[in-house]
């Protein structure tokens, strides 16, 4: 009998109750709101309370000893395969405890808030399946002990995301935005999983333990020329390649990110979704689970790089420029706050690249955290837009007939003093985007990977991976900061720029029904609680040198460093206190937000007035502002370079060529030709067989007409024959007896 | 003593005699009558042979008396035939009953 409160079992639980919850919702409860809001948020908080129970046994806080360097594990023999056996199993390490720290938290605040923002849509019993669905599968990627495992959670998440992207399919561009994002995703995961298969053909197994805590193997692996370019590069460094394809698609990194910002057509919470706790977090996190392989013959403390690492450096960080630059340039509030995420995403892969193996789970957490609390702070916004929207629209009788897009920021502002709870909210989550020093999580987890950066760019080669993903994620949070602040500004400082934005939050106080009420109870108390973890969360990662709170939080070494690097095999070097790259973090944070108040906040923009940046831009270079506002044109440019020639391939090449022309050809030849021999065949069987099988009979009968014509039925012409008969035969018989004589 | 060949030659032309009435006559009584003068030039013929050729057995006699036998009988059935057709189509023409053929 299995203990399931061993927490060696503990793990296969925990993405159970959101997939049943799914699958209840699908079959059953699709018809009542109560029971699917019941089923939904008691399956997800009864996860985050197993996960918690899980964290707190391996933190050795509860129940037990810490983790340490062992881990959380049981399998199942899943698949015979051959002389061997598929294993699947659950893993929890340190690097899996963290995570279940933040995803089932975020799942959970996410839940509770899509109560509240979905309350009044037609189909928001579906919304509840497709989100329980995708919690289950990121929670199965979560605990998962092997790749192939990881991958079915990667897949079904993908899966979701499509579905729940394209949610309100009614419109034509939500409903292209699902299939832009499965698109994308689907030729990133298709490379990964090539990258699997070829792992799994030389290492024989897939659980990660197995693969990442033998030596001997990585060694091996790194030394073995690749099936394909093998004399650039090692087996280990293809497999690594091809799986860093698969988070530069799920990841939205460049340049397979453009389905990121698109993704915004989905619901608000999915939005949140999909950015903090689970799709493209799960992408950051493989990697970062991963990287022992794609660290394999490199050391990057070192200076000593392979391809994954530096494609992942490169990429990293030119992403997170790419996009911070980019988001500047928006005025969807959604649409920032994606541009925000790949930045940092980018921001992760490049420290991952570098070697920075603990600062990326940590900014991976705390990003997390505050992206989940932005995007729904952002709903809250656009429910109160939306509110204020429908008021204007009542009170003055269709006299602003022409409707806003109530989530552009430059029909907003003045929020901060209609809708309080969510300003703050936002300010919480938008400074630790900002990376405000000290007292907001983005800053310490910022800082580390900054930190690692210049510590490495210090000690190895000139310009080295190092020193460029330093100098770009410098300018980076820069910019992130700078964005973040024109966010805030635009949306909650000033005045209301448009009449909805007037009203935005309004409670009606001649109808107080809770339907009036733009931001209800379901929706403010997520946004406070995750407002709580934006702030604190950081605090469990600061350097132990650090002046003063160094002393406060880490006594005893950097607690997440300390914790985390128990999932690796060897433990991660720590990186010396260094003034330099705090100031800069400093600098680069406070200076954006500076720059950002001075913009946009000290004189906020009036209705109508155009964008500061675009003014200062314009005077460099016209073309400057709008090729960031249209994304640097990639969209357009995969348009013609992709989607046109496919849709050109398979309507001309394929279907007007090969089908009609070539497969239609060859049918209709061998049709015709079928009919051809058909009718030559018809014709012999016409003349010669039936000529030979009629002409029997027929001629039977014909002589059968004219013999029967001697039956005359007169008895004395019968007679008449008998006797002539009887006369030539007396006659023979009488020739030959004489003949015989 | 009248040698044999006249006994044959007075049976085959009494056998010719039957043999052109029943195949010249169109009325079906004298067709049966022509049969029975046909057996009869038979019966001579059997009574000659066997007076000069076997006198010592019996067996052309006991031949002939059979023979009578079976016209007798022959001829009963044929006029019960006869009336039977008679009844049916008024007619005793033998090329009248000519249902059975082609």
């Amino acid at each position: 009998m299995i203990d399931w409160t061993n927490a060696n079992f503990l793990p296969w639980l925990i993405p159970v109750p959101p997939l049943i919850a799914s699958a209840l919702i699908f079959l059953l409860f699709n018809r009542s709101w109560f029971l699917t809001t019941l089923t939904a948020l008691a399956a997800t908080i009864l996860s985050w309370g197993m996960s918690l129970a899980v964290l707190l046994r391996a933190l050795g806080l509860a129940f037990g000893d810490p983790l340490g360097g062992s881990a959380f594990s049981s399998q199942i023999a899943w698949m015979d395969t051959g002389t061997t056996q598929f294993n699947i199993g659950v893993l929890v390490d340190p690097l899996t405890a963290v995570m279940l720290f933040m995803v089932p938290l975020a799942i959970s605040m996410i839940m509770i808030y899509s109560v509240g923002y979905m309350a009044n849509d037609p189909r928001r019993e579906r919304f509840f399946g497709y989100m329980a669905l995708f919690a289950g599968a990121m929670l199965t990627l979560v605990v998962a002990d092997n790749l192939l495992l990881l991958f079915i959670g990667w897949e079904v998440m993908g899966f979701c995301s499509y579905s729940l992207i394209g949610f309100w399919f009614e419109k034509e561009s939500a409903h292209k935005a699902g299939v832009k994002a499965f698109m994308t995703t689907r030729v990133a995961d298709v490379i990964m999983l090539i990258g699997i298969v070829y792992l799994f053909a030389q290492a024989g197994t897939l659980n990660f333990r197995d693969i990442f805590f033998n030596h001997e193997f990585l060694a091996e692996l790194a030394s073995t020329p690749a099936l394909i370019f093998g004399g650039a590069i090692s087996a280990a460094g293809l497999i690594g390649v091809f799986l860093v394809i698969g988070t530069v698609g799920k990841s939205a990194q460049f340049p397979l990110h453009v389905w990121l910002p698109d993704a915004m057509e989905g619901p608000t919470p999915v939005s949140a979704m999909i950015h903090a706790a689970a799709m493209v977090s799960a992408g950051i996190y493989m990697i970062i689970r991963m990287y022992p392989l794609l660290a394999a013959g490199a050391d990057p403390h070192h200076g000593i790089y392979n391809a994954p690492l530096m494609l992942m450096a490169y990429v990293g960080a030119f992403t997170a420029l790419f996009a911070a630059i980019i988001a500047v340039a928006q005025n969807d509030i959604k649409r920032i706050l994606a541009y925000s995420t790949i930045s940092q995403l980018g921001f992760m892969m490049a420290a991952l690249g570098i070697g920075a193996y603990v600062a990326a789970a940590f900014h991976l957490i705390t990003h997390g955290i505050f992206k989940a609390l932005l995007f729904m702070s952002s709903g809250a916004v656009i429910h109160a837009m939306e509110h204020g929207e429908h008021h204007a629209h009542a009170e003055h009788h269709g006299e602003h007939a022409a409707p806003i897009d109530v989530q552009d920021i430059r029909s907003m502002g003045g929020l901060r003093q209609r809708i309080p709870v969510t300003w703050w909210a936002f300010l919480a989550g938008g400074m630790a985007l900002a990376g405000f020093p000290l007292i907001t999580a983005g800053f310490w987890s910022k800082d580390e990977i900054l930190a690692e950066a210049w510590h490495l760019g210090v000690g190895g080669e000139w310009f080295g991976p190092a020193v460029f993903v330093f100098i770009l994620l410098a300018v980076a949070a820069f910019l992130t900061a700078f964005y973040t602040t024109r966010q805030l500004a635009m949306v909650f400082g000033g005045q209301p720029r448009t009449a909805a934005a007037e009203h935005a939050g309004f409670v009606d106080p001649e109808h107080p029904t809770p339907a009036a009420q733009a931001i209800s109870g379901f929706m403010q108390g997520p946004l406070l609680v995750l407002a709580v973890f934006a702030v604190i969360a950081g605090f469990v990662g600061v350097h132990p040198d650090f002046p003063l709170l160094g002393a406060i939080f880490s006594p005893y070494g950097n607690p997440f460093h300390n914790f985390v690097t128990g999932t690796l095999a060897e433990e991660m070097p720590k990186v010396a206190f260094n003034w330099l790259p705090v100031l800069i973090s400093f600098l680069v944070a406070l200076g954006g937000i500076w720059a950002g108040w001075m913009v946009y906040w000290r004189r906020p923009l009036a209705a109508g007035q155009e964008d500061p940046t675009k003014v200062a831009l314009d005077r460099v270079s016209p073309a400057l502002y709008t090729a960031m506002q249209r994304k640097f044109y990639l969209d357009e440019l995969y348009n013609a370079a992709f989607v046109r020639p496919a849709q050109w391939i398979s309507d001309v090449l394929v279907a007007q060529i090969v089908d009609r022309g070539i497969i239609d050809g060859v049918l209709h030849f061998i049709a015709r030709a079928a009919t051809v021999i058909g009718e030559t065949f018809k014709r012999f069987n016409r003349v010669v067989i039936d000529g030979v099988g009629d002409g029997i009979p027929s001629g039977i009968a014909r002589f059968g007409g004219w013999f029967r014509q001697l039956q005359s039925g007169q008895v004395q012409q019968y007679l008449l024959m008998a006797l002539l008969s009887a006369l030539v035969i007396g006659m023979v018989v009488f020739v030959r007896l004489i003949g015989r004589g | 003593m009248v040698p044999l060949w006249m006994y044959l030659v007075v049976a085959a032309a009494l056998f010719c005699l039957g043999v052109f009435t029943v195949l010249a006559r169109r009325n079906a009584v004298a067709i049966l009558m022509g049969v029975e003068l046909m057996l009869n030039a038979v019966n001579i013929n059997l009574v000659a042979f066997w007076r000069f050729v076997t006198p010592a057995t019996m067996m052309g006699q006991a031949f002939v008396v059979f023979v009578f036998v079976v016209a007798a009988a022959e001829a009963a059935v044929g006029l019960a035939l006869i009336i039977a057709i008679y009844r049916r189509r008024q007619s005793v023409v033998a090329d009248d009953a000519n249902l059975l053929k082609w």
